[in-house]
Order: C-alpha cells, then structure tokens, then sequence
C-alpha cells in the first residue's frame, strides 16, 4: 500500500510503556512535497511517532514506511533520506558549529572535502557563520536549535521530520526558523513537524493532524478544522448589559444562526456569519438605529487553540476570555 | 564499504570528536592521570615499607600492579562517556544517521584507550622518577605494553555495557567503578597472593588482574625471584597466554553485547 506520492505513510502504530499506551494504533499519510502537523498536547505520543518514523523505536504493531522504504525492514536505507531534528539540541557542546555539521556530514559518508563544504553553506544561511568557530557551549538556546535544524539539513534530505523544532525559542529566532523551513519545503522536501504553537502549524502545515492519549483525533487543514469548531462569528463586546437582548436580536436578524452569550457576564454577544463584512456593516447599522454604543465589535475567526482545546476537552470560552 | 571498514572509518570520526572534547577540557585528562601518580607516591611510600617481596624492591614489584589498575579505572570512563551521550541525545542523533551501529562504540573505546596511552607514559615517568626500572630488551618491554593496552582496551567494552546499562551519567560514575575496588585490590597487583587467607587465594590467583600483572612483572624484569610469591598452578606458570586468553575472552563476550545494547539503549 505504498500509494505513489505518499512520502510518510504510517499505519497502526501502537507502543505501550506498561500500562500507558504511547501510540493506540496512530494512522497518518503526508503526500509527497507537504507539511504535516502533528499537534496534541504533552504526552500525546507526538515523539513517540516521530521516534518510529525516524527509525529510533521499534512499535509493538502497525507498519511505517519512508519513500515506500520500511523502517522496520531497511532503517538504513531510510536513514539515508531522512534529516531529524529533535526535541532537544542534540549538537556536541564541546565541538564548534562547523565540527558539529563536518562530523555529521562525514557520517552521512559525503566524503570530507563535501562535509566541509556544506558545512560552511550551512553556518552561512542559518546566520551561525560569526560563531562557526565557537565551542557550541558559548551558543544561546537559539543558535543551538539552528544549529541542530542545520544538522538535519547537511544532505538536503528529501524527508525532513523536525519534532518541536521552536520550543522555547524567542519570537524573532522563531520567525527564522519558519523562514528556513519553508524555503526547504519550496524546495520539494515533504516535512513532518510536532508542534504545540498552533500558530505554527497554521503558518507552516498544510495538513493537521491533532492527536491526544496516541490516537488521532482530528485531521484536515488549518481552516477545515476552524470550520470545524464553528468557521467565523460576528461578536459584540457592550458596554452593559441592558442591551443585551436588544443586540442579541438584530444579530440573530442579520446573521446565519442565533445569536449567543458565550458568557455569563452578558456583555458578549456573538452568532455565526458567512458574509462577514456585509453582516458588519448591517449590524453596525442596525445598533446605531437602536442607539446601542458597542465597546467593541469585530468578526471573530476560530484560532486553531480554539480546535485545539475544544478537541482535547477544555473550554473553548476560557480561551476566548484570556484573548480578549 | 564492508561492514567492519565501515565500523572503523565511522569510528574514528567519532573517536576524533571525543578527543576534541580532552582537548576543550584538559582538566579531564589533568584528573585522570593525578590518580593514578597519587597511587605510586602513596604505595610507594606509605605502604612500602611494611610490605617484602623477596628478590625484587617493592616498588618494582607494585608499577606493573599500579599500571594495571590504572588502564582499568581508566577503562571505566568509557561508561560516563557513553551515559553521557545518551542523556544528551547526541545518541539520537547518531541513530537517526547512516552510520554504522557500531561506530560509536568503536570511537569511545578507541578514544579512552588513547586517554590510556596518554596516561601510562605519565605515569611510566612518575614510576622512573621512584625507582622503577625495565630490565629486559626492547622487544619484551613493548609486548608488555601492548598487553597492558589491550587489556585497558578489553575492559573498555565491558565498561560500554555499563554506560550503555546505566539511566543517568551519576549512577555511571560510580557503577562504573565500584566494582573494579575489588576486583583490583582482591589480585596480587598491591600485594603477593599468598598473604590472603587460603579460601581467597585461587580466585586472586585466576583474576584477570593478576595475570596481566604477572605478565608484565615477566615481561620487564620485575617479578620475584621467590616462586612462593608468584601464587600457583597454571595462573603462576602461563600468566602471559592466560592474559591473553582473558583479554579475548573479555573482548568475544562484551563487544557483541555491547552493540546489542547500543540498538536498545536509545528506543527504551
């Protein structure tokens, strides 16, 4: 079932440590040249999958395949076009940058004079090339992660699976690192990826898939999953209370369902659209008519935290409470 | 590439990288080689006094006793240095690689037998400096270092299966070693076997220690000329075939089963 154009097929994947199963039987598929997003909460199985994917763990069942390349039967021929970036840094704090990508690059057999080559292209496009000969110990938190990203990168493998690859990285070496990413995936790479910032799945996957306790609990793109959890609603912040019924009218007049207080406090006031900015425009119309003065008013898109919490069991409400 | 040349090209690429990290921090070696000159000085002076061996001065009946203990503890860095690896996910990493399965403990064991060269010249000057001579030719004192490497090299692999056993870097510290106390001290390294009480004297006598002590102490001139002090039976009269029968004995055992741990050891 190598399907053509499926580079990373898994099927069934089950791991158990005693009584916790790590992975009850996971299925995913990500087509040839796209992103895939693994997202759940901590200790959903994100790493344990990565670690069967990347030929590190061996399953209790189900089979995995690379490229048509099972990673139970040929790891090594698998190890040859993956490039795995882990959750930790996993560079050699006591060699330099360029020792670490030499060293690497020499244990990818790419012969030595190609090793340091690609080491020094790499040092230069992750912007390391000022610390290229530094212990890696001098290194902050972010430059490590670059580092260990570029690690991953010294073949240009055709697979790439990076597992929380901007955990605790600051904003900008983040942005960074999303940049690097997709110039990879432009360039024909098909990427798993793990995640928990929903915002970079949203940025960079073109597929989800949401997992929690080892199974797979939601799948599709980013905006078929928002749509999931309710697509775009028009919400009314008021100053008080007293209009609320009022308002809570004319949005269930102008909009694509009733209108709703998503909380208790009643200053809130929010019903499904499609057409988002005519259905603005006619509320806005329809307040001001009814001399009602909104704090605020806005069409709210589901965030994928929304898919994310309301999927694995929390409340969707306080999230939207502490965004607001 | 064959397997085996495959095993040796990684390994050394690796073995390169550890040396760079006794080159980042020569406080590693600096501690390495204080222990064992601290054991000459203090055998040499505190306990030599009381201790006779006829036919040949103590503390030329202790050196090949001390070198053997030494490439032994030192054998014993190969455990910290592979827990170390595995806690760091550098282990991971190299899984994740087309790299031969073996080359990692290929290049540690080579690395830490090169610690162990570095070592035992110093601590050869240290025991020139006390007193300690070489009364044979060149070639019986160059076989008797090779031997003496082998044997670090040997205990190497069987220092492997611990690091690669143990969970973390502090139990690897003193998993590491503990069991090398009695091993070196229960040998006729420090003292003649036939001081030990009658029950403990065979298994002195056949302890791996002992015999590539008494080799060395053949190979360069310093054992005792008293039979009584070279223990009995076939330990006494073939110490240099059973060392090296123990050194490959040591080396069948724990290289493979120090690979079938290094499969294991990172996809618990």
């Amino acid at each position: 079932m190598t399907g053509a154009g499926t580079a990373i097929i898994a099927e069934g994947l089950v791991k158990r440590y005693g009584d916790v199963h790590a992975l009850d039987g996971l299925d995913l598929r990500v087509p040839e040249g796209t992103v895939l997003g693994l997202l759940g909460p901590n200790g959903a199985g994100k790493t344990t999958c990565v670690r069967v994917i990347t030929t590190l763990l061996r399953p209790d069942a189900g089979r995995c395949s690379v490229n048509g390349l099972d990673v139970l039967r040929h790891p090594d021929q698998v190890r040859k076009i993956i490039g795995v970036s882990g959750q930790y840094a996993a560079v050699d704090e006591y060699l330099t940058g360029y020792e670490n990508l030499e060293m690497i690059g020499r244990l990818y057999h790419l012969g030595k004079r190609t090793a340091r080559r690609r080491a020094g292209e790499l040092l230069e496009r992750f912007n390391l090339s000022d610390a290229a000969d530094r212990p890696v110990k001098t290194y902050s938190g972010g430059m490590r992660r670059r580092l260990d990203l570029a690690g991953a990168l010294v073949v240009s493998p055709p697979i790439i699976v990076l597992d929380e690859p901007t955990t605790g990285l600051d904003p900008r070496s983040r942005l960074g690192m999303w940049d690097v990413i997709s110039e990879r995936v432009r360039a024909g790479a098909t990427l798993l990826l793990t995640t928990q910032y929903l915002e970079e799945a949203d940025q960079l996957a073109d597929d989800i898939v949401v997992i929690d306790k080892g199974r797979s609990i939601a799948h599709g793109t980013p905006d078929e999953l928002k749509r999931e959890v309710g697509g775009e609603r028009l919400r009314v912040t008021l100053g008080s209370r007293t209009d609320a019924q009022a308002a809570a009218e004319i949005l269930s007049r102008v909009c694509d369902g009733p209108a709703t207080f998503p909380d208790e406090s009643e200053h809130l006031v929010e019903a499904p659209v499609t057409r988002g900015a005519s259905a603005l425009v006619e509320v806005v119309r329809g307040l001001d008519a009814a001399a009602i003065e909104p704090v605020d008013i806005g069409i709210h898109r589901a965030s994928l935290d929304d898919v994310f919490l309301q999927l694995t069991g929390a409340s969707v409400d306080a999230v939207a409470e502490e965004v607001s | 590439m064959s397997a085996v040349a495959m095993a040796l090209t990684d390994g050394w690429i690796v073995a390169k990288r550890n040396l760079i990290k006794i080159k980042r921090i020569p406080d590693l070696l600096i501690f390495s080689t204080i222990q064992p000159i601290m054991f000459v000085l203090l055998f040499a002076f505190v306990f030599g006094g009381s201790i006779q061996i006829p036919g040949v001065t103590y503390r030329e009946y202790l050196m090949p006793g001390i070198f053997v203990q030494t490439v032994a503890f030192g054998a014993g860095i190969t455990a910290i240095g592979l827990a170390d690896d595995l806690q760091k996910g550098i282990v991971d990493r190299f899984r994740s690689l087309p790299m031969s399965r073996a080359a990692v403990l290929v290049g540690r064991t080579t690395s830490d037998l090169l610690n162990n060269v570095f070592v035992v010249i110093v601590m050869s000057l240290t025991g020139l400096l006390v007193g300690w001579r070489i009364h044979t030719g060149f070639g019986e004192a160059a076989a008797g270092f090779l031997l003496l490497f082998a044997f670090g090299y040997a205990m190497s692999w069987i220092s492997a299966v611990i690091g690669l056993s143990v969970k973390s870097v502090e139990v690897a510290q003193s998993a590491g070693f503990i069991w090398m106390f009695p091993l070196t001290f229960l040998s006729n390294a420090f003292v003649a076997t036939n001081t030990l009480p009658s029950w403990l004297q065979p298994i002195a006598d056949w302890n791996p220690i002992s015999s590539v002590a008494l080799a060395l102490r053949d190979l360069w001139g310093n054992a005792s000329t008293d039979p009584a002090f070279r223990g009995s039976g076939f330990p006494a009269d073939h110490p240099i075939p059973l060392a090296v029968g123990w050194i490959l004995l040591i080396l069948i055992i724990f290289i493979p089963w120090s690979i079938a741990k290094y499969r294991q050891a990172a996809s618990r």
